[in-house]
């Protein structure tokens, strides 16, 4: 309110031209009466004006979302994820529904989750299939956000519009993610569905939660890649570039960083004859520790907890610390709760890579291509 | 603003009230920018604070003629490391006119015209677009100011209607006005029938006729345009001169042009400054530059005679005070320290030739810049006191 007593001020008294920016505060000012001369100037340059300030960056934002989207829909490349992913999703279902039987036999618990995480003779489970196909999705749908618009000559044209910067960046992971997040769902839904079709049993509410927890995880362990393909474009000066890079550490974690942990292990705290019981065990806590550091890990470890209640803790248990506990299976909540660290830390990389493209953008000047 | 048409978007805006907190040393400027607002200065509410008192030295620079600078920059330099890009720029800009920007490729002119769009950040020295800081409040600026850039790109899967609804949506236009701006600044660049094609398919000189429409999307006040004629046939380059040309004269809209290319600029600009290596050291009227040049003692004069045999260089050669003889196409150009007409026609006469052709070349954008590079040149050599003094600014930039 103070900030309006100054304007009226300033403004009613010296008839001032109403500037592009004065945006809806304004508005108010020039309710209270002014000059016919100021109010003729301001049809002209008010006409801009109308939604000014917050409202008129945000729908910038908006703006940018919409059209990305657009361009995630009908491009061709966006079909061939899509198609890629629904094949999986349909490979690893009719790989779980063909073992289903003898799962069953063996344990009669939890049959709509194992339509996830069982894996067929041949065909490894849609959660194995998603850990490691995850990464190309987000890797495709970002790779080339910003050196594209760079290389296309768009970039300075789409800055030099009153926007803020990080609009770009917003609005382009934005749609990327809400892209994500569709094709995830729909792939659980169909999965359930098909699941239930052939099974032919509904899945308790418990089992529903899960795996909408893990729907959620996969979403956010797919935005992590969404998010690191846009550093990598706005580090890179060519798409190709970031696309190999991305690529690059895909390939990395998904088959190089369980081999790299074990070395690292193996020299930190080697393991030979003589070693002790305590030895062997730091070398195993080094492992895992360096092995989370990986997002495929750690989402591999997370998901694999939640679809499989009778999973009790992620790390080294020695029998003597389990002697006189019950065997059982544990409830939604306490297996979230096993898992929580692994969903901060996948978001806390996200944001990390974010902030990275945030400081990279920013400070980047933009000239013609 | 039209009251009526207003009042009903306020209750839903109290929101941006909050806004008002940040812009009230904006309104406090601009209210002293307005005549009637210089008595204001001495009740400057506390809340405007170091910003609107940068911004009150921007709006006083009123000059004698009692215009009021809408681009004005001072000291504005930019380093890249240890090379200078633009070096303590010092430029006034006025409503409504056209300035070109004149200078060979790395001269500095994009490096301005990024600092001006806030865009990047200068070493130091500031620059004003109508009153708003351009390093600070770049949205101000965007909000006012239309970039064409040098080689500007469309997205290509999108059709021409669509990439202009799309500028015109990230600057917050609503829906009908966007549909409304579009048919007519469509029809303005000539570009209705090929509005539904895809940008792709576009050629340059359609891509940057649709630049134009692009800028002018948001109504500027300012234009600024990096080599629009670059690439462009001549039929489309007069078609260009001509918008550009209206866009200053109908619109009123200010307009700064930058380019390499003298002779289309020297046809719109109603004032040039010329750029050499992040210095601007020459800036004024043409014909205003013509004269300073010709008081300085140079001449230049198109003659051609018959027969055109060697003697007849020689003899121009031999006249007085000739700095350089050069024959261009059919005809030799004789740049020289003062008028030789007269010793010409007189001395052709005795030695037998009839002159052809004999034109004193004036007012040629070409030839004030090729002199003012000579002296810039002169200046790295050391130059005389005269020379150091006057473009002192470059030397200190080159060495």
């Amino acid at each position: 309110m103070k900030a309006e007593t100054v304007r009226e001020q300033s403004v009613s008294e010296s008839s001032a031209k109403p500037a592009d920016d004065m945006g809806q505060a304004g508005e108010t000012v020039f309710q209270a009466g002014t000059s016919k001369h100021s109010q003729e100037k301001a049809v002209r340059s008010g006409k801009n004006s109308r939604h000014a300030g917050n409202g008129r960056a945000r729908s910038g934002l908006y703006a940018l979302y919409r059209k990305e989207m657009a361009d995630h829909l009908h491009s061709g490349r966006f079909l061939i994820v899509l198609a890629l992913i629904i094949l999986t999703s349909y490979a690893s279902l009719y790989g779980a529904v063909s073992n289903l039987s003898d799962a069953v036999a063996a344990d009669s618990d939890y049959i709509f989750l194992k339509l996830f995480t069982l894996s067929g003779s041949t065909i490894p489970s849609f959660t194995t299939f998603i850990a490691l196909l995850g990464p190309f999705v987000g890797l495709t749908l970002g790779f080339d956000a910003i050196n594209s618009e760079r290389s296309e000559g768009t970039l300075n044209r789409l800055i030099s519009q009153p926007i803020y910067r990080d609009a770009v960046i917003n609005g382009k992971f934005l749609a990327g993610a809400t892209i994500i997040l569709v094709m995830v769902l729909s792939m659980g839904l169909f999965i359930g569905a098909v699941g239930i079709l052939k099974t032919g049993i509904p899945p308790t509410a418990e089992e529903v939660g899960r795996a909408a927890v893990f729907l959620l995880f996969t979403a956010v362990y797919i935005c992590f890649w969404l998010s690191l393909s846009i550093l990598f474009s706005v580090l890179c000066r060519h798409a190709a570039t970031s696309a190999m890079l991305g690529i690059g550490l895909w390939i990395f974690f998904a088959l190089f960083m369980s081999l790299v942990a074990s070395i690292a292990a193996g020299a930190l705290y080697p393991i030979n004859d003589t070693a002790t019981v305590g030895r062997v065990l730091d070398n195993y806590e080094c492992q895992t520790m360096i092995n989370r550091l990986s997002p495929y890990y750690l989402y591999s470890e997370a998901v694999s907890t939640i679809m499989d209640p009778s999973v009790r803790t992620t790390n080294l248990v020695l029998p003597q610390q389990l002697s006189g506990a019950i065997t059982g299976y544990l409830s939604l909540g306490q297996s979230v709760l096993l898992v929580w660290p692994h969903l901060t830390g996948l978001a806390a990389l996200t944001a990390v890579m974010f902030a990275g493209s945030y400081i990279g953008f920013m400070r980047r000047e933009v000239r013609s291509r | 603003m039209d009251v009526t048409e207003r009042s009903p978007g306020i209750e839903a805006d109290t929101a941006a009230m909050a806004d008002a907190v940040v812009k009230a040393p904006f309104s406090q400027t601009d209210a002293m920018a307005d005549e009637t607002g210089k008595t204001l200065s001495g009740q400057k509410p506390a809340a405007a604070g170091e910003g609107a008192s940068d911004r009150a030295a921007a709006s006083d620079l009123t000059d004698a003629s009692g215009r009021r600078p809408i681009i004005h920059t001072e000291g504005l330099t930019k380093k890249y490391g240890s090379k200078v890009a633009v070096s303590d720029l010092n430029l006034d800009i006025y409503p409504g006119e056209i300035f070109g920007l004149l200078g060979p490729n790395g001269a500095g002119k994009t490096t301005t015209t990024l600092m001006l769009l806030g865009l990047s950040e200068p070493t130091s020295g500031k620059a004003w677009i109508d009153g708003k800081d351009c390093t600070r409040e770049p949205i101000a600026v965007k909000r006012i100011v239309g970039y064409l850039p040098d080689n500007v790109g469309f997205y290509g899967d999108m059709t021409g209607r669509e990439n202009l609804r799309f500028t015109g949506r990230l600057n917050g236009l609503p829906d009908d006005l966007i549909e409304k701006r579009i048919d007519e600044l469509l029809d303005k660049v000539g570009m209705t029938e090929a509005a539904d094609q895809k940008t792709g398919t576009y050629s340059r000189g359609m891509r940057q006729r649709l630049g134009v429409a692009d800028v002018l999307m948001k109504d500027p006040k300012v234009v600024i345009m990096d080599e629009p004629t670059l690439g462009i046939d001549p039929e489309g380059m007069r078609e260009l001169m001509e918008l550009i040309r209206r866009l200053a004269a109908d619109d009123g809209r200010t307009i700064l042009i930058s380019s390499h290319q003298l002779y289309q600029i020297q046809q719109i600009c109603d004032r040039v400054g010329l750029f050499v290596e992040g210095s601007l050291v020459a800036c004024g009227k043409i014909d205003e530059l013509a004269r300073s040049m010709q008081q300085e003692g140079v001449s230049i004069l198109e003659t051609a005679a018959f027969p055109d045999d060697a003697g007849f260089r020689e003899l121009l050669q031999s006249l007085g005070n000739v700095e350089s003889v050069e024959r261009t196409g059919d005809f030799y150009v004789v740049r020289s320290r003062y008028d030789v007409k007269r010793e010409l026609l007189r001395r052709s006469l005795d030695a037998g030739y009839t002159l052809s052709l004999i034109r004193q070349r004036e007012n040629d954008l070409d030839e004030i810049y090729r002199r003012y590079f000579e002296e810039a040149g002169e200046e790295h050599e050391g130059g005389d006191g005269k020379r150091a003094k006057r473009f002192g600014i470059f030397g200190k930039a080159g060495r």
